[in-house]
């Protein structure tokens, strides 16, 4: 009599009246009494400090979409890997096909110089005979002095 | 929006019997704010561990205090500290209950007299329902200060509370 779709459908009228008829009860019995230190951002105990909406580096953009191409192609690689006795050489040629294009693309990322993470450069102070401890930016100007 | 909490004078038929059932359910479960403090933290991990198995009353230890009813205070609240445990409890949501644990927790314990940086009892930050002896009580003594506890949540009521 029911369709399998009818069942479906049966599913998610269930479910939809579950989730439904727990936040309802929820809404009718909960107590509600905020105050602004209830209602402050857990940052386990500490008193929060500025925004959660904080920019992320946009590097962290490209390096997302390496890990998904490389991501896909492991789970492309688990079928192939099932099915490769009785493909033999074809399976084998494809997939090289497929990993090349791949490694290409991963060869442009790296020669274009998007894995590699700038990496901090600190100023140290250092001792000069004759003038003491000063930074690099004192020795510069100390230096443009004695020209 | 809470629209049985606290609405009617008296109690009469519906609001016992809901009564009954919710002071059920959350007696059931009492999750617990997971942290601890000192060496009374220890014997409440014993108590969650399998020899006593706490989970069996439906304590689950959650790590953020949006999730939680209990927060169980194990140990010695130093000055430091006892501004964050007001702040924890503060972001816990109603109903939350808090068991002392420990007489460090109930009174500032070894630290009473001369520990310059310990609190004299967590009482003193936040409303303690359960005040469990020891030092630190054996995993027994903060099942019995649970069970405590669930006496006290079995026989609250969504009416509104009488002024004495």
């Amino acid at each position: 009599m029911l369709t399998d779709f009818g069942r479906i459908l049966i599913f998610l009228l269930i479910g939809a009246v579950f989730t439904g008829g727990g936040l309802v009860a929820s809404w009718l019995l909960r107590p509600r009494r905020p105050y602004p230190d209830k209602l402050s951002t857990y940052e386990c105990g500490e008193e929060p400090i500025g925004e959660p909406w904080v920019k992320f580096n946009i590097r962290f953009y490209v390096v997302a979409l390496i890990f998904i191409v490389f991501d896909v192609e492991v789970v492309f690689l688990f079928p192939w890997a099932l099915v490769f006795k009785e493909m033999g050489m074809f399976a084998f040629i494809e997939m090289a096909v497929f990993l090349g294009i791949l490694i290409v693309g991963y060869a442009y990322v790296w020669v274009k110089g998007d894995l590699d993470w700038d990496k901090p450069s600190p100023k140290v102070s250092r001792y000069v005979k004759g003038i003491g401890v000063v930074s690099d930016e004192t020795v510069d100007v100390n230096e443009q002095v004695a020209v | 929006m809470g629209l049985l909490d606290r609405q009617f004078d008296n109690s009469n038929i519906v609001i016992t019997s809901l009564d009954s059932l919710l002071n059920w359910a959350r007696l059931s479960s009492l999750y617990q704010l997971q942290f601890g403090l000192a060496c009374c933290a220890i014997e409440m991990m014993a108590a969650s561990a399998s020899n006593f198995d706490m989970m069996r009353f439906g304590v689950i230890p959650r790590a953020t205090p949006r999730q939680v009813d209990v927060m169980i205070v194990s140990g010695t609240v130093t000055l430091k500290m006892a501004t964050r445990i007001k702040r924890l409890y503060d972001q816990m949501a109603e109903p939350r209950y808090v068991i002392s644990m420990g007489s460090c927790s109930n009174c500032g314990g070894p630290y009473w007299e001369h520990g310059y940086h310990v609190l004299k009892g967590v009482d003193r930050v936040i409303p303690v329902d359960v005040y469990v002896p020891g030092c630190p009580p054996r995993p027994e003594a903060l099942i019995e200060g649970l069970m405590k506890l669930q006496e006290k949540v079995r026989n609250e009521s969504l009416a509104k509370k009488k002024i004495a």
